[in-house]
């Protein structure tokens, strides 16, 4: 098991060598000159370029930038802007403010998604089960931009207009947990219609299993049949789509980070894209990759905890 | 080792003596499909005592799995149905009690044991776990005491090395050594009536013969009712003391098993035995019975055997055949039984 570990983490390398190599030559390819975005209408200081030229390694080619980056990397050091900020300073907090959503996002559609999938398995073709998947229709359907301002007009406004409660807060970061709630919903939304499609598959196949009709020959009480024996068959699939959902939704945060104004990752993205950061563009990239990297693992290696027949030597 | 603990037997014992311990008695079950409704199982019955051993013989189609299954009470109901019949266990209609009753009798009573036991058990538990559940869902037993009882009764169907094993997983067994653990299972509460639903079927042949003998080993030893449903008329001969043999949905013949091999009374038992190939025959084409089994969405007019049947008259096509008695312990849904005794073709 810790030998699998090692190798897994030292695959990890060249993977990330390749997407940040991907998005360090996109980036530098975009038209235009940085510096010149940098002072915008005015003329730029000939001396002053030709000093943050060469202090930034902007005349060397695109190969040997990319050697000059990833060894700062290595040391642990993200790089500066033009501005002289480094790059680390700006992600201060805000993949923690990314993280939250994402976990947030995460918790509500297990939650959610598996809890609609077993009742949609378990009445398989009544009325509810045929409601669920009409739901999950919906979720799929509806922009997160809609479902943002809406959630955010009649839980976060008019729910506390009416009634006096003030459970949901609609923007920033200041009320703790509670602050995750109505972004983590609206970002969860598609995952969880996905979710409850795929649980519902997963159990119903497991229903149909020989093991399953086994431990109903054992005499076992229903309820265990489905706890015990069902369920755990039918988790190996669920936990693949969650784990690797989390890269996805933190990499699809910023719109819902608008609509919300929250200070995370997605955000600082989108502006540092507008403003030709590039620095700070492949740093934000290189942490996601690794956190994508970092989830499938884990999910690798819950693998083996759920399913006995897979082992990693 | 055999303390048939009476406080958890629901049902009376006293009408034992004089009925059999379990009677299937015509039987009807039926499946809800698209095309329509498929029969298939038409009036089956049969009775066995304790220690006896009942051999159910048939085709993939025939009804026998159903019938077991139906007895077990693990049919998917709907899309089956089981619109007329009885099944008494120890006097008591299985049919007519509760669903919690039924749990009761199931594993404890009445137990089973599937074909495939690579399928059959979870892959995701200990074989240990998976027999000690046994003991600790319906005895209540301690996670201790369960263990070494699972122990105990993987020695007694012969795994070597149960103390270290009881650990493993189902797919770090060979098929023998699975199948062994589901028989371990199903007799682990003792039960009444043991139904093995071709336990052999997935096994290579030298495997399949040390399975039998453990089952017939262990029937002796606890005078259990064997159930054994198969296609191989070569498992049932050492076995079984007596034979019914299904087509269709329905048993078209009953016999003690020796008479049936010497002289089958039915038209397709006979073809059945004459299809297994012998060594004097060797270069010789393979015999084998015309036809494909019924279609149980439209099943052929009057005997269902008619359109493969060597003996085929007109009455065949249009009258139903009933169980015509042969002797006390034989009888066959064959209208023209005398003639297939005598082996004279029609």
């Amino acid at each position: 098991m810790g030998r699998y570990v090692v190798r897994r983490l030292l695959q990890a390398i060249p993977v990330l060598l390749g997407t940040t190599f991907l998005i360090f030559a996109i980036v530098y390819a975009l038209p235009g000159d940085p510096l010149q975005a940098l002072a915008g209408d005015r003329r730029v200081d000939p001396v002053f370029a030709q000093t943050m030229r060469e202090l930034f390694h902007l005349n060397d080619p695109l190969i040997v930038r990319y050697g000059y980056y990833i060894r700062d990397i290595f040391t642990g050091d993200f790089g500066t802007t033009f501005r002289g900020l480094p790059v680390s300073t700006i992600f201060e907090g805000k993949f923690q403010v990314t993280l939250n959503l994402a976990l947030m996002a995460l918790i509500i559609e297990a939650i959610v998604g598996v809890g609609l999938g077993l009742i949609a398995a378990l009445r398989r073709g009544r009325w509810s089960d045929t409601g669920i998947l009409a739901v999950t229709l919906m979720l799929v359907s509806i922009p997160t931009l809609v479902s943002g301002f809406v959630l955010q007009l009649v839980l976060g406004v008019q729910l506390k207009k009416s009634t006096g409660i003030d459970f949901f807060p609609v923007t920033g970061v200041s009320d703790g947990w509670r602050s995750y709630l109505l972004p983590g919903a609206v970002l969860a939304g598609t995952s969880i219609a996905y979710l409850t499609r795929l649980t519902r598959t997963s159990l119903m196949e497991t229903l149909r299993s020989d093991y399953v009709r086994t431990a109903i020959a054992k005499g076992m009480p229903r309820r265990r049949v489905l706890g015990r024996h069902a369920l755990r068959n039918s988790l190996i699939p669920l936990v693949t789509y969650l784990g690797a959902d989390l890269g996805t939704l933190m990499g699809g945060a910023v719109i819902t980070e608008t609509i919300f104004n929250l200070p995370g990752i997605g955000q600082q993205l989108f502006t540092s894209v507008y403003l030709r950061e590039n620095s700070v563009v492949v740093g934000i990239v290189t942490v996601l990759v690794l956190i994508y990297i970092l989830a499938n693992l884990i999910v690798d290696l819950l693998y083996a905890v759920l399913d006995p027949r897979i082992r990693y030597e | 080792m055999q303390n048939p603990s009476v406080d958890t037997h629901l049902l009376p014992a006293d009408t034992l003596g004089t009925a059999p311990l379990l009677a299937v008695d015509n039987l009807h079950v039926e499946f809800a499909t698209r095309q329509g409704v498929a029969r298939a199982v038409n009036g089956v019955s049969y009775a066995l005592n304790a220690g006896e051993t009942l051999a159910v013989l048939g085709e993939s189609g025939s009804g026998k799995s159903v019938t077991a299954q139906a007895i077990m009470g693990i049919l998917d109901m709907p899309p089956a149905r089981i619109p007329k019949g009885e099944i008494r266990f120890r006097g008591t209609d299985l049919l007519k009690l509760s669903e919690n009753a039924r749990t009761q009798i199931r594993g404890q009573q009445i137990a089973m044991v599937f074909q495939d036991a690579l399928s059959a058990l979870n892959p995701v538990f200990t074989v240990g776990w998976q027999i000690a559940e046994m003991f600790r869902v319906h005895r209540g037993m301690g996670k201790k005491a369960a263990y070494a009882k699972a122990i105990e009764l993987m020695d007694r169907v012969r795994i070597p090395a149960a103390r270290q094993r009881v650990h493993d997983y189902p797919h770090q067994f060979s098929g023998g050594m699975r199948q062994r653990i589901m028989i371990a299972m199903s007799i682990a509460l003792d039960p009444d009536v043991l139904i093995a639903d071709e336990p052999t079927t997935a096994l290579d042949v030298t495997v399949q013969a040390q399975i039998m003998e453990l089952l017939a080993e262990l029937q002796r030893e606890s005078n259990m009712a064997m159930i054994l449903i198969t296609h191989d008329l070569g498992v049932v001969a050492d076995v079984a003391d007596k034979i019914a043999v299904m087509y269709g949905g329905r048993i078209v013949e009953n016999a003690p098993v020796h008479d049936v091999y010497k002289t089958p009374a039915h038209p397709y038992t006979k073809g059945l035995l004459e299809s297994i190939p012998r060594v004097d025959q060797k270069g010789q084409d393979l015999y084998a019975i015309k036809g494909l089994p019924p279609n149980l969405l439209d099943m052929p007019t009057g005997c269902a055997f008619n359109p493969r049947c060597p003996y085929r008259q007109d009455n065949c096509v249009t009258d139903v055949p009933p169980l015509h008695e042969i002797s006390g312990t034989r009888s066959s849904a064959c209208h023209y039984w005398r003639e297939v005794l005598d082996g004279v073709e029609g």
